[in-house]
């Protein structure tokens, strides 16, 4: 077992190195990629702090969603919220010792399990039963919601079916931080789901996954309606005008 | 009801999703734009030799430019919220006209050259390479867009088409493939000063003409000025206006309105047009060569304010990119809104009861409105975010007592495109305007039937132009569509104007 435990603490490793390079740098580029005119989607707040209210909102609520597609919007919400649920519950493999929140969200977060497979399915569902939706899907939508739900349905097993020693599951990740590698239980549902786990984060930063870092980067989203008052103007427009 | 050799779309009580139908609208294309109109705007005459290459460069530099077309390339998740919002796919059916159809069309070309997924996967994640067939269907599908960001409203990430469909015009111009309608235009502008290219004299004509209809018509001299230094406001308006109906009785209007409100006015014939179509075809160097003649008119002119009349897609430019693009206005007053809208400007003097209005001159007609798209979703009017709907409504009411607005859905930011904006408002495009305006004359019927109205307001010369041609289609009247400052010019009684209750009395003093 303890050569599957290498390979998998590699995995790991190499897991969270790509999903933190890869992330980091979208980040930057787009950072660094000039947005040269003023274009919110109207009526936008005329203030940073409205427009801070109106990303929150769109990341806590997915406000826009909700005015465009009620069925979307049900599913796309269980799933999401139901996974940031299972996360903040399994932060208690990645702490020590475990904060009295985290503590407290832990049943919490087997409901937010079923959320997520739930909104997982009514998703894919809509991918075959409407006609629209079934154009623009092409494999990987597929395998991506494949991959997620595998996740939610192994983790599920986990706790309703054949257990797995979780203190040994702790012991390996906590070894992870320091460089020691500690032997993982010889569950194959768990290695099918860290497996997954670790497939999911390192195809994160090539993938349509990009839409978490992107909202906050969308222009017709995070721009201040002002450009009465204040003159925006990009680098390379300025120096457009500087040539004549 | 006018002759169609395509099917006119029926309009239903409820608005219907239609079922897709792959392929329905791929014939239709625009013409393509003439070598010497092309070398007017800096891009090459036809189409070039290594045009895969070139374009794939272009896109490169957009992508690096813009940081929107690198974002929203890469954050649609397929969810589907946007499918059913545009109104070329629910007056077409073509899936390649809903919002995400259409940026596939440039996502696949995007993912197969610029992403690790799509350059060693490309079935996986869909990606493609630019072939002749993929150019063909950007030149059909992206002049189906008219830019409207409807989509963009729903999008959970705010994905704009827009955004896209500019980029891909941009590209395409780089190779050899240009619109001819939209470039055409911009080298009228270039020329003679407007997109109608009618020159100084022949608008000289027409406002002298329009004085002397207002004074037939009220006994009172207004003017309709043109090209006078040292005046107080330069009116840059679309040059549909100076002509076209109903759009002239907008420019009636806002003659009345500076002369109530006592400022001296001029238009330009440098800059006697409002409508930026650089923006249509996604053109920062053009676009501001545009917007640079309204800075050089009003620096000649010596204004101290500008003033921009009832135009949409120009409303767009001037309110969220003038600054941008022709900034600073050091110059001007700042005490005003620069640039401001007439529409501002006409509130601002009802709101202090300097303009004088008989509501019951506007009593033949029951109106709604039409929120145009690019005011709706890309601008503002007053101080407040969604001014841009209170403010020309505020107008109506004031000049018309019968007032209803139309289905909520169709309404304010979530208002359906006219289907003539965005450069598309040519003949040669003529089967996807009439299907594109299906969503707006849906809604319009209905408010027809459940509450009497007659006629329809907007605050867009396209929107006006489209409407006047598209509504026979649809078995209604051409001049069932109206300019909100022909309301504000019927209802004003001018100082000093004899108006028919002051006859009366006269004539019943007399007797």
């Amino acid at each position: 077992m303890s050569f599957i435990s290498t390979i998998y603490a590699y995995l790991f490793y190499f897991a969270a190195f790509m999903l933190v390079l890869g992330l980091a740098a979208k980040v930057v580029q787009y950072a660094r990629t000039p947005a040269p005119l003023k274009i919110p989607t109207t009526p936008a707040p005329t203030t940073r702090a409205g427009v801070a209210f109106r990303i929150t909102r769109e990341v806590v609520f997915f406000e826009s969603l909700f005015r465009g597609n009620k069925w979307i919007w049900i599913f796309g919400w269980m799933f999401h919220f139901g996974l940031f649920m299972v996360t903040l519950r399994h932060l208690r493999y990645f702490i020590d010792p475990v904060w009295a929140p985290i503590k407290f969200i832990q049943p919490f977060g087997i409901y937010g399990g079923m959320a997520m497979v739930v909104g997982l399915a009514g998703l894919w569902a809509r991918r075959f039963l409407v006609d629209r939706v079934r154009y623009i899907t092409s494999l990987s939508d597929h395998l991506i919601l494949a991959l997620l739900i595998s996740i939610g349905l192994s983790g599920l097993s986990m706790k309703f079916i054949a257990h797995t020693d979780v203190i040994r599951v702790k012991e390996f990740f906590q070894g992870l931080y320091v460089g020691h590698v500690s032997t993982l239980p010889a569950d194959p549902l768990l290695l099918v789901h860290l497996l997954l786990v670790a497939s999911l984060m390192i195809i994160f930063p090539y993938s349509k996954l990009l839409h978490m870092p992107g909202l906050f980067f969308s222009p017709t989203r995070n721009q201040v309606d002002n450009p009465r008052e204040r003159r925006h103007l990009a680098p390379w427009a300025r120096r457009l005008e500087q040539q004549q | 009801m006018a002759k169609a050799d395509f099917e006119v779309p029926v309009l239903k009580q409820y608005p219907e999703i239609p079922e897709i139908e792959p392929g329905v609208m791929a014939h239709s294309s625009p013409f393509k734009a003439k070598a010497e109109f092309q070398a007017e705007l800096g891009f090459p005459g036809e189409l070039v030799d290594n045009w895969q290459e070139k374009a794939i460069a272009k896109m490169g530099d957009l992508l690096g430019r813009y940081r929107s077309l690198r974002v929203y390339l890469d954050a649609c998740v397929k969810c589907g919220s946007c499918t059913d919002k545009c109104h070329y796919y629910l007056g077409t059916h073509d899936p390649k006209n809903m919002p995400v159809g259409r940026q596939d069309l440039m996502r696949k070309v995007y993912r197969r050259y610029f992403t690790l997924a799509g350059r060693f996967f490309p079935k996986l994640v869909g990606a493609e390479d630019f072939t002749e067939e993929v150019l063909n269907d950007w030149y059909s599908y992206f002049h189906q867009c008219s830019q409207c960001r409807r989509c963009s409203v729903f999008c959970p990430y705010g994905i704009d088409t827009a955004e896209i469909s500019m980029a891909a015009r941009e590209v395409m111009d780089h190779i050899g493939i240009g619109q001819k309608y939209c470039n055409e235009i911009i080298g009228k502008v270039y020329k003679i000063g407007n997109n109608l290219g009618l020159p100084g004299p022949a608008l000289e004509d027409t406002l002298e003409g329009l004085a002397e209809d207002v004074y037939d018509e009220t006994g009172v001299e207004v003017r309709y000025p043109l090209d006078e230094e040292g005046v107080e406001i330069l009116l840059v308006t679309p040059s549909a206006d100076f002509f076209a109906e109903p759009h002239v009785d907008g420019l009636i209007g806002y003659g009345k309105v500076f002369h109530e409100a006592g400022v001296s006015w001029t238009l330009s014939s440098y800059a006697s047009e409002a409508a930026n179509f650089g923006m249509f075809i996604g053109s920062y160097e053009n676009m501001r060569r545009v917007a640079l003649r309204i800075r050089e008119a009003a620096i000649k002119l010596g204004v101290k304010r500008i003033v921009f009349g009832e135009c949409g897609h120009a409303w767009r430019v001037a309110y969220s990119f003038l600054n941008t693009l022709a900034g600073p206005w050091d110059f001007l007053d700042p005490r005003y809104p620069i640039p401001q809208h007439i529409c501002e400007f006409t509130w601002d003097l009802i709101q202090q009861g300097k303009l004088r209005l008989d509501k019951s001159q506007n009593d033949d007609m029951v109106l709604t409105y039409h929120d145009s798209c690019n005011v709706a979703r890309a601008s503002r009017m007053g101080d407040r975010p969604g001014g841009q709907f209170e403010i020309p409504r505020a107008i109506i009411r004031a000049t018309c007592n019968h007032f209803y607005d139309m289905d909520e859905d169709t309404i304010r930011d979530r208002t359906f495109c006219c289907g003539g904006g965005g450069g598309l408002l040519t003949d040669d495009l003529m089967e996807v305007r009439v299907k594109g305006a299906q969503p707006r004359v849906e809604a319009l019927n209905n408010v027809m039937h459940e509450k009497g109205v007659t006629h329809m307001a907007a605050i867009c010369a396209i929107c006006k132009s489209q409407f006047t041609k598209v509504l026979p289609y649809y078995g209604m009247d051409m001049d069932q569509i109206v300019s909100v400052h022909q309301l504000v010019s019927n209802a004003l009684i001018l100082t000093g104007q004899v108006t028919d209750e002051d006859e009366e009395e006269a004539a019943d003093e007399a007797a």
